[in-house]
């Protein structure tokens, strides 16, 4: 385990084992630890433990085998780390050349900059020979993050469990609301499997009292035979009344079980992080909701239920066969376990092939999912034939694995049906033997002839049973991998309530990285109410990331964002967005009139507030110009309107909501000059009062900005107001002039006017 | 809100004379909500599309600006509500229903299912290939046979 302490320790017991001993061997005081760090890789990227350590003198190192290396103090020294493909770095460089280089995986890396801060802090001290002033706050033992509640938002949210082989059991946790229907049918088809086999036992006496006696001479008895057939079409009717009960009983609930199943994956799925989003695809995740959920339904209200009366028609028969004559009943039973085995050889090869196929469905889907919202870029290329050509591979890949689950398929069936004749053949014979031997009556081996006949026929069917179970139970991991994932945005477990939200934003010492990319790193920014902040920087400098850090759409993974004080990750995430309103470079609006995407963020809002929001986002008079004004409807991603019409429509919907926090992402990259100053003068409205987040490739549209925050590369570089930042000449200016360099002379005027203003 | 001053020259277009005593030609008389809530939020527009005034709600209108008001809207408005579909031409779309209004017997041509919106209260809005809105008031109400067939495409 990497550790940090800010304290000396005297062999912390924080510390592994080896070192526990390693270092008093090595160390001439061990009591003069300051901090220490565990990096988990030597320098040629093997394995291998290194543990670093600050004393009051300077930095050492201490291999697992004992190497010791120390490096003391000295002006100009400096420990800085980078990472590049999930390994990170530590350069120990002076002014002329780097001293040691140290790499670590990025599970040390929060340790990492912590232990930085120490050496920095350390060095300091030894130069300008002042005690150090330790860190107040507690420290994550595992990742160096500042704790919360005692509790560490980074490492004690790392809850991966595996899904379990036994998935189809998890199904009962949405059966259990519906246990007595379950019971009550159940009871129902052990009655109706009863009243079906009543029937061929009937059969025996119509036999040997009716037919063979009359063969033999004897007249018919009428009152026996018309008893005997009133039991059977007794029977029949039992049978019939019972076995519509309890279908419809239980596809009642099958249906309810199934619907719940949905209900319950989507909303899970919308509370899901964006993170989640981000990695799966629309098509697959759209399959799974839609479709897999129907076929667990379809088998728990078709498949297992027909599967139950099968088992429970065999057992029944299995009795009464041996209450008959144990020893044909023996013979009649023989192909059972040949049966059962054949199953389940069976079963293991179509189980990855169903899985298989459920991808390569997926698979199929998806190029539809990505083709079709894309259309207009397919067409644009002239992409149609490579489009089509992706699909038809997509469904060459479909008929293959369908091919080869079929070969196995086919073969099994009429393997089973062999089994079956085979069965009754020596059923047959050793009848006929019996029957010689005057052991049974010719009643008796009609009424075996026709138990088995039925009860082959269900094992046939219950054959069946194997590739709809391993279907279903795909399907099911396949809903539970949703429901299972633990979103990496959790509620928190004691939420603080704000009663008024003042819109105070500190950003603490934030990092955040993509996978192994560090976006974000070690980022300070305070931002005080209804302060205006303008974040500038190139594309890929974090500006995004960062917005998206403080709508809590992805955590941070080192340092806290806080809102009036408190860390958001304290805060109920409805609530906490409650408070901020969102305009987007590309303003989604869903299907629906305009009336209902304005009122989106507040369902409950009257008219009059909808019509004065759209006023002051100045969209009042084109909505009124369209035909059914604010009752128009617009389409999936708002065809019909212009990019500002759209863009004024989102602004409506941020302002309606009145929020505390506004973050404008590119809210006017894409539209015209013309368009923008229009959605500008939208948005001057909305910022007021607001704490305000601009982020905006266009310098001149932050004119109104109390601050601009430059970003590079995830760090904050500078900060100021225009004219600040245009004369300390840095980054900030470097970009403004990149932009006056390519706007046309005039237009270069006009931003510099606008800006000035 | 200050009382309207509406009135109507010479050629028939409704004028609005605002407080300053100048006369403004509304152009267009629209309504915010014409399907959701028809007498909730009038707008008048003038020549150039911004707008002149906003009535919060025509019933408020004295008499005499009411009627001012509804013959505007009458004049622009045209969405006749279905009472009865006689036949259509095949289930599939496109489809060419012939139907009875309110403003009489025409026939429409459903392009898409798509066309048909759902609106509250069993409200459906119908709107054909030639962008014209027919509205079935209450699902409910209509006939049987109208039913069976809507029922078809729904």
């Amino acid at each position: 385990m990497p550790t940090v302490n800010s304290s000396p320790i005297a062999l912390s017991p924080s510390l592994a084992a080896p070192w526990q001993t390693l270092l008093p061997q090595h160390l001439p005081h061990p009591s003069e630890i300051l901090s220490s760090l565990e990096i988990n890789l030597s320098r040629a990227l093997h394995f291998q433990k290194t543990l670093l350590l600050l004393t009051a003198q300077g930095l050492s190192t201490l291999t697992e085998q004992g190497e010791l290396s120390e490096f003391s103090y000295r002006s100009g020294l400096t420990l800085t780390q980078h990472d590049h493909a999930g390994v990170g770095t530590l350069t120990l460089a002076d002014e002329r050349k780097t001293l040691a280089v140290w790499r670590y995986t990025l599970s040390v890396d929060a340790a990492a900059t912590a232990f930085i801060k120490q050496f920095a802090l350390q060095l300091n001290a030894f130069l300008s020979n002042t005690p150090v002033v330790s860190a107040s706050s507690a420290q994550c033992e595992k990742c160096g993050a500042t704790l919360v509640n005692e509790q560490c938002p980074q490492c004690d949210n790392d809850i991966e469990v595996a899904p379990s082989t036994w998935t189809l059991f998890k199904l009962w946790r949405f059966a259990r609301p519906y246990r007595w229907q379950l019971l009550s049918g159940f009871l129902l088809m052990l009655a109706s499997t009863a009243a079906t086999l009543v029937p061929p036992y009937l059969t025996m006496p119509l036999m040997d009292k009716v037919l063979i006696p009359y063969q033999n001479g004897a007249p018919i008895d009428t009152v026996t035979v018309s008893w005997l057939l009133g039991g059977l079409f007794a029977s029949a009717l039992l049978a019939w009344g019972l076995g519509w009960a309890k279908t419809y009983i239980l596809a009642l609930v099958s249906e309810r079980i199934g619907a719940d199943l949905r209900t319950e994956t989507y909303e899970h799925l919308l509370k899901l992080s964006l993170e989640y989003f981000g990695g799966k695809r629309t098509g697959d995740l759209m399959s799974r909701i839609g479709s897999e959920s129907d076929r667990i339904c379809v088998f728990l209200s078709l498949h297992l239920l027909d599967f139950a009366t099968d088992v429970l028609m065999i057992l029944m028969t299995a009795a009464i066969l041996i209450s008959i004559n144990p020893w044909l009943a023996v013979v009649t039973l023989l192909p059972l376990p040949i049966i059962a085995w054949m199953i389940h050889i069976v079963r293991d090869k179509l189980r990855t092939g169903f899985e298989k196929i459920d991808r390569v469905w997926s698979q199929v889907s998806n190029v539809l999912a990505d083709t079709i919202p894309g259309i207009r870029v397919v067409k644009a290329f002239a992409q149609e034939d490579r489009e089509a050509s992706r699909f038809r591979e997509a469904n060459q890949h479909n008929l293959l694995v369908n091919d080869h689950i079929n070969k196995i398929w086919s073969l099994f069936s009429p393997s089973v049906t062999l089994l079956t004749e085979i069965g009754l053949l020596v059923v047959w014979a050793f009848g006929i033997w019996l029957v010689s031997r005057d052991q049974i009556t010719v009643g008796v081996l009609t009424a075996f002839l026709a138990y088995i006949s039925r009860f082959y026929t269900r094992l046939d069917s219950m054959s069946r049973i194997v590739s709809v179970t391993q279907k279903a139970a795909s399907g099911t991991k396949r809903i539970f991998d949703i429901l299972d994932h633990v979103s990496s945005v959790p509620e928190p477990t004691h939420p603080v309530h704000l009663e008024k939200v003042a819109g105070r934003i500190d950003i603490r010492d934030a990092g955040f990285r993509y996978g192994n990319r560090s976006v974000i790193k070690g980022l300070n920014l305070n931002i005080e109410p209804g302060e205006m902040i303008g974040l500038v920087g190139h594309s890929g400098s974090g500006k995004s990331t960062l917005v998206n850090l403080m709508c809590r759409f992805y955590d941070v993974s080192e340092g806290s964002i806080e809102l009036d004080g408190v860390n958001i990750r304290q805060l109920p995430i409805a609530e906490y967005r409650s408070n901020i309103g969102l305009v987007l470079q590309e303003p989604f609006l869903f299907f629906g009139s305009i009336a209902e995407n304005i009122a989106y963020g507040k369902p409950d809002a009257t008219r009059a507030e909808i019509v004065a929001a759209a006023r002051a986002a100045h969209a009042h008079e084109f909505i009124l110009r369209l035909s059914h004004g604010y009752d128009s409807l617009v389409g999936e991603r708002g065809h019909g309107l212009s990019g500002g019409e759209r863009q004024r429509i989102s602004i409506a919907r941020a302002l309606l909501i009145d929020p505390r926090i506004l973050i404008l992402d590119e809210a006017t990259a894409s539209v015209d000059t013309e368009t923008e100053k229009e959605i500008q003068k939208a948005l001057d409205n909305l910022v007021q009062g607001r704490t305000t987040i601009a982020i905006a490739h266009r310098l001149s549209t932050l004119h109104k900005a109390n601050r601009l925050v430059v970003l590079d590369r995830g760090e904050v570089v500078e900060v100021g107001n225009h004219d600040e930042l245009m004369a300390t000449q840095g980054a900030y200016y470097r970009l403004y002039m990149a932009q006056a360099r390519n706007a046309n002379p005039d237009l270069h005027a006009a931003h510099t006017n606008e800006v000035h203003a | 809100m200050n009382a309207l001053n509406l009135s109507r020259d010479a050629a028939g277009i409704l004028l609005l004379t605002d407080a300053n005593g100048a006369s403004h030609k509304v152009n267009m008389v629209v309504r915010a909500y014409p399907i959701s809530a028809p007498d909730d939020g009038v707008s008048l527009l003038g020549i150039d599309g911004h707008e002149l005034a906003w009535i919060a709600n025509l019933q408020a209108l004295s008499e005499g600006n009411r009627s001012l008001i509804n013959n505007e809207l009458a004049q622009r408005e045209f969405m006749p509500q279905i009472s009865h579909i006689q036949a259509v031409s095949s289930y599939a779309t496109p489809s060419t229903w012939t139907i009875s209004t309110d403003r009489g017997d025409t026939e429409l041509v459903l392009s898409s299912e798509d066309h048909i919106r759902h609106l509250a209260h069993n409200r459906l809005l119908i709107t054909d290939a030639l962008g014209i809105s027919y509205l079935i008031a209450d699902m409910a109400s209509l006939s049987k046979h109208s039913r069976k067939i809507l029922d078809r495409f729904l």
